[in-house]
């Protein structure tokens, strides 16, 4: 029998798994960015638009922005589960997280091929 | 972060719109008080986060797991956070 519908997956265990692997993809792009900012203290405009224009940065930064968005959905979904007991309240709490999830992805694309 | 997150893509999309864009960004994030603080805020969220996630996956291999060694990583994360907040705040201010 099916016991949860509004969790990423169909199981706890691939919830768990979904929820290190993205962490993995968003540490690297965390660090790579950190330390791109870092060691570039004087970035121009020319050198940021170059830089997410190389189709490299751009796989790389839809990886991020993918594995951020299932990485929170998870997240958001075991925080609403632990302290929103009202189911009401809890869907709404997650339907929001949903909504506002596809909105970073859409947002973010455009961003990226917007330029 | 994950309503914090909404601010940080809007000055991507501006840095990366046009070179006023990146300029008013740029500006923002050295001049006005109030958008330091929310990146500061964000920053030290993130880098939290990211420690103790890395912890965590050390944990899932089976390590720090018993009761000393968990307080040991415990408080190795909480110090290693505190001091590159403290080193995000200098960048950043």
């Amino acid at each position: 029998m099916v016991t949860s519908i509004t969790s990423f997956g169909r199981s706890g265990l691939y919830d768990w798994m979904i929820q290190r692997v993205t962490a993995v993809a968003l540490a690297a792009y965390t660090i790579f960015l950190m330390g791109y900012m870092l060691f570039t203290p004087e970035l121009d405009y020319q050198q940021w638009k170059e830089l997410f224009e190389c189709t490299a940065m751009r796989i790389f930064t839809l990886l991020a922005l993918l594995s951020l968005a299932a990485h929170a959905w998870i997240g958001m979904w075991s925080i609403s589960t632990d302290y929103i007991k009202p189911t009401g309240i809890r869907f709404l709490f997650q339907s929001a997280c949903g909504l506002l999830t596809f909105i970073y992805v859409v947002w973010g694309i455009q961003i990226l091929w917007g330029v | 972060m994950f309503f914090g997150a909404f601010f940080m893509l809007y000055v991507l999309g501006m840095s990366l719109e046009s070179e006023q864009g990146f300029n008013a960004a740029a500006q923002m994030l050295t001049e006005s008080f109030f958008a330091k603080l929310i990146a500061w805020g964000l920053v030290s969220a993130l880098l939290y986060h990211f420690f103790a996630g890395i912890k965590h996956l050390v944990m899932d291999f089976g390590h720090c797991e018993e009761l000393e060694s968990g307080q040991k990583a415990a408080k190795a994360t909480l110090v290693i956070s505190a001091i590159s907040v403290l080193l995000a705040g200098v960048w950043i201010w």
